[in-house]
């Protein structure tokens, strides 16, 4: 039997939970051994080359392009995970949803305390960038998601306990060391 | 400024527990509490600045900015809404040329929303500079208005009184008492001071010992026997005990209190009294709901005549040592305030949030002492069980339901108002009693109780089958249950809420979303089972009743009128998006300058 395929995204994140991903440490020799990576920043392959068993998405939806990023998941994987706070309830970045979008925009771009270039107070208007959304969403809230992985970010042990569940089909193992937050 | 806000600590000895106090007198001569006051409060009451802002911020009443000359608080509760709520506030909006939660630009007429004000017999009711309007059409509205403009006195605007002591002209009211049926414990004729006399004869554990006896049950939802109560406090062994009277009377659809406190005050405080004796507590404190700060002035002159009659103060009834005094604690509107240990946080000057118990408040409860919190109409009971007897009392009602119970009946039926009815009634005799016909369900305890169905009519009112504090609400056949109910009091458990347990705080708007989703067929079947699941795990992840109980407009729909979920979900898909990328995206393209491209 081929390996399963795993892909992985992040929007409207920090890469922080694709960092701790990365700190199951020499475990990700044994990874490597279970499953194989399709599409994901770790191998920087940019399109889906076949179809997914698990899709892991870190992040919310901020813009129009992770909306669509999230779409493609969902077609090409057959397990979708929202990966880390961002993804199940927006994260950091949904700290912006009570705020108008012009008066970000006008902190990001005009009048923020960083902003030295823009003298001539351009706002980014081309056609090739993303459009920015009303507010960041969750990502359940736009595609089927399937499992739910609480943290910011969510402990490498977790990751690695459900990763192995979903591979071998065996009980995820919980404990209360690797769910508890504070 | 400074020397009014310097009077008026002053005139609360600079207590920092009566801050309330101190904050109602602020806002009331300032129609607001200026920041430069709050500076000024904390300074004298020696507290940071931070600890006078969070409990201003916390209650309805208080506010920051202007809350306009005229500040009218429309209630916006389900029965408002079902006697025309909508219209009246579209009336004010359209006269005063204002949405509601603004104040008009020259400051002179601000409108605001506001959570039931215990006036569902006679709706669309507001409180304006504190005085209730009743029964409001936008007729009457125009006329108001006028008066507004006019800069009449508000008191001049009330055209006729009320029934019974509405016309005293301590509170001159329009509002009406509405006594459908009167009762034989409440509302039976009886000798003011006698019963206070009675106790002065037994000692304290008597006294407790025949309200043990008597099986009296808490009357404010929770049921917890009230000769228990006291013997708990009593065996804590604090240096003070301290009786709580709680009139906060904040359930959407409960106004039985109102009627007591207009009505019978004297009986209450007598009852406040003999439980002052059995508790040997020196003090006790009524808390009123700020909706009837328009009864305070009144209920402080039935507390002088009780002195007067030295059946309040010192050696009462001529028993030397029989001391106790009663003083009036206004709320500032928070809902949440009604749980007991939230409202002794309120009392001593805090934000409302309730307590992590135990210790309960029969252990640490105000300013750290054995505190019992007993509703009006208990207390009210225990002095026709001491006038009469333990057995007379248990003779009325079921086995676990002794007495009657006073309730408070709206919605759709001909007779809304005040019923003295004995436990056990059921539902079907209640509707024939009232002139209910085609009645969809009966929300029974308020938006915190259950909704049921028609097959549950036979069902009794009682601890044993279906406990209620008191509200009843007829829901007739056209209303839509959902939407009218459902919704309005999800809505009002998240604004209620004290926000210091995360899923009181967020699980509450999720579900809203969820049951707003399902509502504009955009549900699936996967989301009527998440509603009822995430809605029971209410119950157990909230520290108070509040949030334990938010779920229960859904949850208890769910349960009894399933159909009505079943028939909004429009497909078999197991999910559906209300994602809308066209709207998403307008406001940042339109503002940037770019064409969507969608
Ligand atoms: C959110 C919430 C609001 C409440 N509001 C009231 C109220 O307005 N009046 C009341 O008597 N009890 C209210 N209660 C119940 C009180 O906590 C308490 O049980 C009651 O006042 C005790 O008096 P009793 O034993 O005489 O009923 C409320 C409870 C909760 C959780
Ligand atoms: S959940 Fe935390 S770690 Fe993960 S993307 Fe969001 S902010 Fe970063
Ligand atoms: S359950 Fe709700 S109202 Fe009660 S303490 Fe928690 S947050 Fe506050």
């Amino acid at each position: 039997m081929s390996k399963p395929v795993i892909a992985t995204a992040t929007l409207a994140g920090c890469f922080g939970c694709h960092m701790s991903l990365l700190d199951i440490d020499e475990r990700i020799l044994e990874l490597i051994e279970l499953v194989e990576f399709n599409k994901s920043p770790i191998n920087d392959i940019k399109t889906f080359t076949k179809q997914c068993d698990i899709g892991l998405i870190e992040g919310g939806c901020s813009n129009s392009e992770n909306i669509e990023v999230l779409k493609d998941f969902r077609k090409n994987c057959k397990i979708l995970v929202s990966l880390g706070e961002c993804a199940i309830m927006g994260g950091l970045p949904a700290m912006r949803n009570g705020i108008p979008i012009r008066e970000c925009l006008e902190e990001a771009y005009i009048t923020g305390p960083t902003v030295r270039m823009n003298t001539k107070k351009i706002l980014p208007n081309d056609d090739e960038l993303p459009m920015m959304l009303d507010k960041v969403y969750p990502c359940h809230e736009i595609v089927k998601i399937d499992y739910f992985l609480p943290g910011c970010p969510p402990t490498a042990d977790l990751i690695w306990n459900a990763l192995l569940a979903l591979v071998t089909g065996d009980e995820l193992k919980l404990p209360y060391e690797v769910v508890k937050f504070d | 400024m400074k020397e009014k806000v310097q009077n008026i600590v002053k005139k609360f000895h600079n207590d920092r527990s009566r801050l309330m106090d101190i904050l109602l007198d602020i806002q009331k001569d300032f129609n607001c509490i200026p920041d430069e006051a709050a500076s000024i409060v904390a300074t004298l009451l020696n507290m940071s600045k931070v600890d006078v802002n969070q409990t201003i911020s916390f209650y309805h009443f208080f506010s920051k900015e202007p809350v306009g000359t005229y500040a009218v608080y429309l209630n916006n509760s389900a029965v408002a809404c079902m006697m025309g709520r909508e219209e009246v506030a579209r009336a004010f909006e359209e006269e005063v040329g204002t949405s509601f939660n603004s104040v008009t630009e020259d400051g002179l007429i601000g409108l605001w929303d506001t959570s039931d004000i215990g006036m569902n017999d006679q709706e669309p009711a507001a409180i304006i500079n504190g005085i209730v309007f009743t029964n409001l059409t936008p007729t009457r509205v125009k006329e108001i208005v006028i008066g507004f403009r006019e800069g009449k006195d508000i008191s001049e605007m009330v055209d006729k009184y009320g029934d019974g002591q509405n016309s005293n002209e301590l509170i001159r009211s329009m509002v009406n008492n509405n006594i459908r049926k009167k009762g034989p414990v409440l509302f039976s004729e009886y000798e003011v001071g006698m019963a206070i006399r009675n106790v002065a004869n037994y000692s304290p554990e008597q006294t407790i010992e025949i309200i043990k006896n008597s099986n009296i049950r808490g009357r404010g939802g929770a049921g917890f026997p009230a000769g228990l109560k006291w013997e708990f406090c009593c065996k804590s062994g604090g240096e003070e005990i301290y009786l709580v009277c709680n009139a906060d009377e904040g359930e959407p659809g409960t106004f039985k209190e109102r009627v007591i406190l207009t009505e019978l005050p004297m009986l209450l405080f007598e009852g406040m009294i003999i439980a002052g004796y059995a508790l040997n507590a020196k003090e006790g404190i009524l808390y009123l709901r700020y909706e009837y700060k328009y009864i305070k002035d009144y209920l402080e002159d039935v507390l002088q005549q009780l002195r007067n009659l030295n059946l309040l103060g010192n050696n009462i009834a001529g028993k030397g040592g029989f001391n106790f005094d009663i003083r009036i604690q206004l709320g500032a509107g928070a809902y949440v305030c009604g749980e007991e240990s939230g409202l002794i946080e309120s009392m001593e000057g805090k934000r409302g949030e309730p307590r992590n118990r135990p210790p309960f408040p029969v252990q640490k409860g105000y300013k750290n002492m054995p505190t019992v919190i007993n509703n009006v109409e208990t207390l009210s009971s225990v002095v026709k069980i001491i006038l009469n007897s333990p057995e007379w009392f248990k003779a009325m009602g079921t086995k676990e339901s002794a007495g009657t119970k006073l309730l408070s009946i709206s919605g759709d039926c001909k007779h809304p108002g005040i019923y003295e009815i004995e436990w056990g009634m059921t539902i079907n005799e209640m509707l024939e009693m009232v002139g209910a016909s085609s009645v969809q369900a009966v929300q029974v305890g308020g938006p915190s109780g259950v909704c049921i169905d028609p097959s549950q009519f036979a069902r009794s009112i009682s601890f044993e089958d279906l406990p209620t504090g008191g509200a009843m609400i007829v829901i007739g056949e056209n209303r839509d249950l959902l939407k009218e109910f459902v919704m309005n009091y999800t809505d009002f458990f998240i604004e209620e809420s004290c926000g210091s347990c995360g899923p009181c705080r967020s699980l509450t708007v999720i579900l809203r979303n969820k049951l707003q989703k399902i509502m504009d067929g955009k549900g699936v079947k996967a989301d009527i089972d998440e509603l009822y699941e995430w809605g029971n795990y209410m119950k157990q992840v909230n520290r108070c009743g509040l949030g334990q109980t938010a779920a229960n407009p859904i949850l208890t729909t769910i349960e009894n009128f399933r159909p009505l979920y079943d028939s909004l979900i429009k497909t078999d898909d197991d999910f559906v998006s209300t994602f809308n990328m066209e709207k998403a995206v307008a406001d940042s393209c339109k503002y940037v300058g770019r064409v969507p491209k969608l």
